[in-house]
């Protein structure tokens, strides 16, 4: 009936040596990842778009769909 | 109080139960509840009192074994002391019961019935929707989005083909 006593001190820093790194290595990890599947497209998708991007065809188009208030389509 | 005192003479459990008479009032009868209780808890490992306060000739006579040498108590008579003392171990308060599946039967049973509330609410209390849902009022709405250009990046109108007047493929 005698049974080998039981831990009674460190059970946090134990449980702390073990998680924390794997912890901190998943949340990097995460970090990383979101990083490269969509902030770095994202990024890359804008640059792209304005590269071809004509601003005042684009207005104009806008302003004959009659968007604006401040300018009519040419017709009128 | 002085009655009191004197019945301290016989021991300390008396004074729980000694009769208090004071000012020819009468006396205050103590209630169970208001007695130091037994509990079992894990985070509280030892209650106040012990599990069994009525002791039976046998367990006397195995308290008054316990104030000698407890290498001469058998494994027997070390767990009856246990029970004398607890009701359940550790293990057997800690045990899980099915009682979760209880709740989350009940859990799902009330979000259905919360389903059928909503659809006759929706059927017997609500008016119509706003105009602004007919078909032909969402199709100018979308038209307008288009026209000036929402989300042209990566949102809506980046999926419109301009050229071609249709959705890209």
């Amino acid at each position: 009936m005698s049974l080998p006593k039981p831990m009674m001190r460190g059970l946090l820093a134990k449980r702390l040596r073990f998680h924390l790194p794997i912890a901190f290595t998943l949340a990097l990890t995460a970090a990383i990842a979101f990083k490269y599947t969509v902030t770095e497209p994202k990024k890359q998708a804008y640059a792209d778009f304005y590269k071809q991007y004509d601003a005042i065809k684009d207005f104009n188009a806008m302003r004959e769909a009659g968007v604006f208030e401040s300018v009519q389509p040419t017709g009128k | 109080m002085l009655a009191t005192r004197a019945l301290s003479l016989i021991g300390k459990r008396a004074i729980s139960t000694s009769v208090c008479v004071r000012g020819g009032h009468g006396v205050a009868k103590v209630e169970d509840y208001a007695l130091p209780a037994y509990f079992d808890r894990r985070d509280s490992p030892l209650p106040d009192v012990s599990y069994v306060q009525n002791l039976s000739a046998e367990q006397k006579s195995l308290k008054e074994k316990e104030k000698g040498s407890w290498v001469a108590l058998s494994n027997e008579e070390k767990i009856a002391l246990y029970r004398i003392s607890f009701k359940q171990s550790f293990a057997e308060m800690s045990q899980g019961s099915g009682e979760w599946k209880s709740v989350v039967g009940g859990i799902f049973f009330f979000i259905g019935f919360t389903g059928l509330v909503v659809l006759w609410q929706r059927k017997y209390v609500y008016g119509p929707v706003p105009h602004t849902f007919e078909e032909e009022y969402k199709e100018k709405e979308l038209q307008r989005m288009l026209d000036m250009r929402m989300g042209p990046v990566q949102g809506f109108s980046a999926h419109w083909d301009y050229e071609n007047k249709q959705w890209k493929k």
